[in-house]
């Protein structure tokens, strides 16, 4: 009898028909593709994107080159040299940050004791070679110094959770 | 417009004599021709939308409003790509391949009537002759496998040889009853005589027409002929997860960009062909006002869209069958389902029931 049964209802194509109504259905569905350069998912505080250094409301910047970050950096991408300044302080004078090599991981971030090195929610930008990606100091502070904002409203916003 | 033709008609004759029938000729072919592959460019976007749409997704919407210039930059992208003939190709035969495939899908337009008297030629054989120039469609798939002189296109055109084969006779068969229930192998008589009947005089068009009395025959025609054009989900022809593409493996450029406008004149011909065996070709489903209105190339054209739109449906919807299965599906299940058929509606026609007369 099953045999029979099953029999009639593939030899009437009722699974075929079955399967049409399913794609049928779905070609009415609403679409949910995201138009992407005019329509944008939203992005988390937590974004892990380019890289940016950030200074002090009164202009002097953050990095104090204790070098935590180039030693926490598991991808071996940043690279840093120091002296003291005339004022006695303990500055950079190279920060390269090479995105080739970068895992963005954010350890960097999390290991920065004075919240200079970020990573920002920004990840549309390209280099046409290898050397276009390879983040020098005044690089990453222009973009601090741009995004600053944004930024710190990221920042504020995840405060509560850290 | 008859008096249009026909001021043109004698102006030609005036001006080149004994000449002027076959430049006529030409430009008729030429005016059925070129919109013709128009719609084929157009259909691989609807195509696309389609499918794009069951995936609930958009489909190409960035080249021109609702992507609606996509089919021209895949034109000319594929234009200005290189032709490479491969080194140890045949190469005449390798340029014959994709020339042998769209001939045949063009030259079956000539008995497609538009009109109760609009057909390129309204020839009495028009159903012998569309089937003998539609079993041509294979040779130009094997020999574009067989010059490639490589290994997947060669397994490609074998496939097809067999496939193409086989579902030619189911739809033989369905033809060969069709033929029967119209009395007449040409075209125009075939849709004509789905004009009449009792649901016909009542103005429902639509239920006088021969998918109604020949359902199963008509399922089975649809299947084959997406059979027949090595569509999904019978494309193991090309099986791009087999074979990559089958016999277009090593053709690139326009080469590759006639098979393609093959496969889709194609099948807009047997959607075609669908419409005028079952589906009442030119008349109107409902016969009065709105409907009446539209004039009965329209009506071919929308009829040839909805069964086009099956093909796309269905390829949305279906896996690949595999190989022996789709042998079997024809060999087995088709052909005899079509024989006993046949046989039925021949006694159906010898009783006092035959709605044929």
């Amino acid at each position: 009898m099953e045999a029979v049964k099953n029999f009639f209802s593939s030899f009437m194509l009722l699974e075929m028909l079955k399967g049409l109504r399913l794609t049928g259905r779905y070609f009415f569905a609403r679409k949910i593709t995201v138009q992407y350069p005019e329509e944008r998912t939203p992005i988390s505080p937590r974004f892990r994107g380019l890289h940016a250094l950030r200074r002090y409301p009164n202009g002097e910047e953050r990095c104090i080159a204790c070098k935590l970050c180039e030693a926490v950096c598991p991808a071996l991408a940043i690279t840093i040299e120091s002296e003291v300044r005339d004022d006695g302080t303990r500055r950079t004078t190279r920060y390269d940050l090479d995105q080739n090599k970068c895992i963005f991981c954010g350890f960097c971030e999390e290991s920065c004791p004075v919240d200079s090195i970020v990573e920002t929610d920004i990840f549309e930008y390209h280099g046409n070679s290898r050397d276009e990606l390879i983040f020098t100091k005044e690089m990453l502070l222009a973009v601090g110094d741009r995004y600053e904002k944004q930024i710190a409203a990221n920042r504020e916003a995840d405060a509560r959770y850290r | 417009m008859e008096n249009l033709l026909l001021t043109i008609n004698t102006i030609g004759t005036d001006f080149l004599g004994g000449a002027w029938p076959l430049v006529w000729t030409a430009v008729k072919i030429v005016l059925l021709v070129l919109p013709l592959l128009g719609l084929v460019a157009y259909l691989t976007l609807w195509e696309r939308k389609m499918i794009g749409f069951m995936h609930v997704r958009h489909g190409p919407n960035r080249v021109g409003p609702l992507g609606l210039l996509q089919p021209i930059a895949d034109g000319i992208k594929l234009m200005l790509k290189e032709v490479i003939v491969p080194t140890r190709a045949s190469p005449v035969l390798y340029v014959l391949g994709p020339i042998l495939t769209i001939t045949p899908s063009l030259v079956a337009w000539v008995v497609i009537p538009f009109g109760p008297e609009v057909a390129l030629a309204n020839v009495n054989a028009g159903l012998l002759l569309l089937m003998a120039i539609t079993s041509l469609e294979v040779y130009g798939i094997i020999i574009a496998g067989w010059a490639s002189n490589s290994k997947y296109p060669f397994l490609g055109a074998m496939r097809a040889s067999a496939q193409m084969i086989s579902y030619e006779l189911p739809i033989g068969f369905v033809l060969v009853v069709v033929l029967m229930v119209s009395g007449s192998m040409n075209m125009s008589m075939i849709v004509l005589g789905q004009g009449q009947g009792w649901f016909a005089s009542h103005g429902l068009n639509f239920l006088s027409w021969n998918w109604l009395p020949l359902l199963p025959l008509f399922v089975v025609y649809v299947i084959s002929s997406v059979a027949e054009t090595n569509r999904h989900p019978f494309d193991v022809v090309e099986g791009e997860s087999e074979i990559v593409a089958g016999h277009m493996v090593e053709y690139s450029g326009m080469g590759f960009a006639v098979f393609f406008l093959a496969e889709y004149a194609n099948m807009i011909l047997l959607s075609a062909v669908a419409s005028i065996m079952f589906l009442g070709g030119w008349y109107p489903p409902l016969d009065f006002a709105p409907f009446t209105w539209i004039p009965g190339w329209l009506w071919l054209g929308l009829k040839t869209f909805v069964v086009v739109s099956f093909y796309i449906w269905f390829r949305a919807s279906f896996p690949r069958y595999r190989f022996d299965q789709i042998m079997r599906l024809g060999w087995k299940i088709f052909i005899p389902v079509t024989l006993v058929w046949l046989v039925v509606v021949a006694i159906w026609m010898q009783t006092p029931l035959n709605i044929w007369k």
